[in-house]
């Protein structure tokens, strides 16, 4: 299976996106390299803009070229996007609702090594609170590229949750991205998972073991946490015994925090939160970290598991 | 728009503070000292320097005003009114639920508001997104913003003065209302931000100091800016918060306050309003 990491997929595609569509211009904050904006950055040099280290800067230029009507794709670590420069994209970018997405990499624990500080687990949180803003996770090189192209097309703000993580893929190329709505990657009947972004393997491999074990499983990847598919949350819960939501975030006001919020409104059931139980990280390589974390699939399996008595 | 002359300019001027006065007492709340320290700079801005075409407000090549300093949003309103983007009677609606004239500016092209400001130190690095545009597109449009001593208090103004003159943006220029004070006091007394021409040189910019209050000067320093090739112009504006109303000159309290119906009859009798 291809394993690629969701930041190289969405810096390949828009570096091709930049032929297609000329109002297209990246900005980044010296992170090219790590976020890959460095490949639009080669090839449309003089649409590519490095803020230096200056986040809040990056967003009110983002937000000036979007005026002129450009097409602004910007991108750093999603910790300084959503943290440091939350408040000009929401002033700047979100209030005055234009053309700019960010496209942050090295979301959740991805950074590993690098420690809390530059890990972020709370950015599902604080820009899904922000009106009309989409947030978009998506879980592999394929749904990466797709979503690029969406955005392309697409006009508002958005956040797209990136990863410095290699994932293996877990659509077929003839997935459709489309926005709002969840998709069913394996479906069961007793235990429903959903889940979004780099982990959505290690949740599949969880649920494979789980139904080997006799439990019929589901996985839905939630990619588009907003809008949600609030219609197919309501319909699994309808179906489904048991409901886990699986994240690489804080437990609090992530993925897990947006089923249940449609839940308690629509269709009053028990949901487990796994996640990140309300703490920082820490450094470590990012397979030890998710490990520790009980992210990867021995960790998944064995929450699955202690919940559903087995 | 056609160009005015010192002495119309000065004259509208006039005219706009007791517009500015006249939404603020009907509001019963929002900023008074502010507007009437930065309406000759806008004045020259909307019916001198900038070209723009108030029957056709989306024209590309139209030059762009931000208004780094949200919170004078009074003084652009009666320039947008005056220029005919704003139909007048909407200037009663000032702050009020459901009104266009939020508190703070909220982007409206069609009425001739380009950014939504209000969270100072922000409009300087939008600015300047807007000037790159222009250069990205080769277009001639400028694009100016006002900022405010109390907005160069905030870091992010002076990351963008930094891409400013960093990326020689000499279709960019900023004003700056150096009224001196800020909610809380004189700015001397909370956190001085002396000495900022010598701090925009060190940024790259090309820099000005003049008498804000001052139509000739304003319009001198604009013309000059126009010849400026290499560097963002930045022209510190040393203004008299409350200008033009003896009782609000210079007087923390009405940074943020209205006028009493006492006050605004004495401004309206010092403005010559009938």
């Amino acid at each position: 299976m291809t394993e690629i990491a969701t930041r190289d997929a969405y810096g390949k595609k828009l570096a091709t996106l930049g032929e297609i569509y000329p109002e297209i211009v990246v900005l980044d904050a010296d992170l090219s390299g790590s976020t890959k904006t460095e490949f639009f950055a080669k090839k449309f040099p003089q649409r590519f803009f490095n803020m230096g280290v200056a986040e809040q800067d990056l967003m009110g230029t983002a937000a000036g070229l979007a005026a002129c009507g450009k097409t602004v794709f910007v991108s750093t670590f999603a910790i300084f996007a959503t943290g440091r420069a939350w408040e000009p994209f929401r002033q700047s970018i979100a209030y005055p609702h234009l053309n700019v997405k960010i496209c942050a990499s090295h979301a959740g624990l991805s950074v590993g090594e690098d420690g809390a500080s530059h890990q972020t687990v709370e950015d599902i949180a604080i820009i899904r609170a922000i009106p009309f803003v989409k947030v978009l996770v998506p879980s592999d090189g394929i749904e990466t590229e797709q979503m690029v192209e969406f955005l392309a097309k697409d006009s508002g703000p958005c956040y797209l949750r990136l990863s410095r993580a290699k994932a293996p893929l877990v659509h077929e190329a003839s997935y459709q991205f489309q926005i709002g709505r969840g998709h069913i990657l394996k479906e069961g009947s007793t235990v429903c998972l959903f889940t979004a972004g780099f982990i959505t393997s290690q949740v599949l491999a969880a649920a494979l073991e789980l139904s080997n074990q006799g439990v019929s499983t589901t996985v839905v990847n939630m990619s588009s946490i907003k809008p949600l598919d609030s219609k197919l949350v309501v319909a699994m819960a309808e179906k489904h015994q048991y409901l886990f939501s699986i994240e690489e975030h804080s437990i609090i006001g992530g993925l897990g925090s947006a089923i249940a919020e449609t839940l308690v409104s629509s269709y009053p059931k028990k949901l487990v939160r796994l996640g990140i139980n309300d703490e920082f990280g820490q450094s470590g390589s990012y397979q030890a970290v998710i490990d520790h974390y009980g992210l990867s699939t021995r960790g998944i399996l064995e929450s699955l598991k202690k919940e559903l008595k087995l | 728009m056609k160009k005015r002359s010192v002495a119309e300019l000065e004259d509208l001027a006039c005219e706009l503070r007791i517009l500015i006065l006249k939404m603020v007492h009907h509001a019963q709340c929002g900023h008074t000292g502010g507007p009437l320290s930065c309406i000759d700079m806008l004045t020259a801005l909307y019916f001198y320097e900038m070209n723009h075409d108030p029957e056709n407000p989306h024209w590309e090549n139209r030059d762009r005003f931000v208004l780094s300093a949200g919170h004078t949003a009074p003084a652009l309103y009666a320039c947008l009114i005056k220029a005919g983007y704003i139909p007048k009677d909407e200037m009663w609606g000032l702050r009020k639920l459901g009104s266009k004239l939020q508190g703070h500016p909220k982007l409206n092209v069609d009425w001739g508001i380009e950014m939504s400001t209000g969270s100072l130190g922000q409009g300087m690095s939008i600015s300047n997104g807007m000037a790159m545009a222009a250069r990205l597109d080769g277009k001639s449009y400028r694009v100016y913003s006002l900022e405010s001593d109390g907005g160069a208090q905030e870091g992010m103004m002076w990351e963008g003065a930094m891409s400013a003159g960093y990326r020689h943006l000499d279709n960019r220029v900023a004003l700056l209302d150096y009224n001196g004070i800020q909610i809380d006091g004189f700015v001397k007394d909370i956190k001085d931000v002396a000495p900022l021409d010598k701090k925009f040189e060190a940024f790259n910019w090309h820099t000005l100091v003049i008498d804000g209050h001052d139509m000739s000067a304003i319009v001198a320093a604009l013309d000059e800016a126009r010849l400026v090739k290499g560097k963002p112009t930045a022209i510190i504006c040393k203004t008299i918060m409350g200008k033009g109303v003896s009782i609000f000159e210079n007087k923390p309290k009405y940074h943020g306050v209205a006028p009493t119906d006492d006050e605004f009859k004495i401004a309206m009798q010092e403005l010559g309003d009938q």
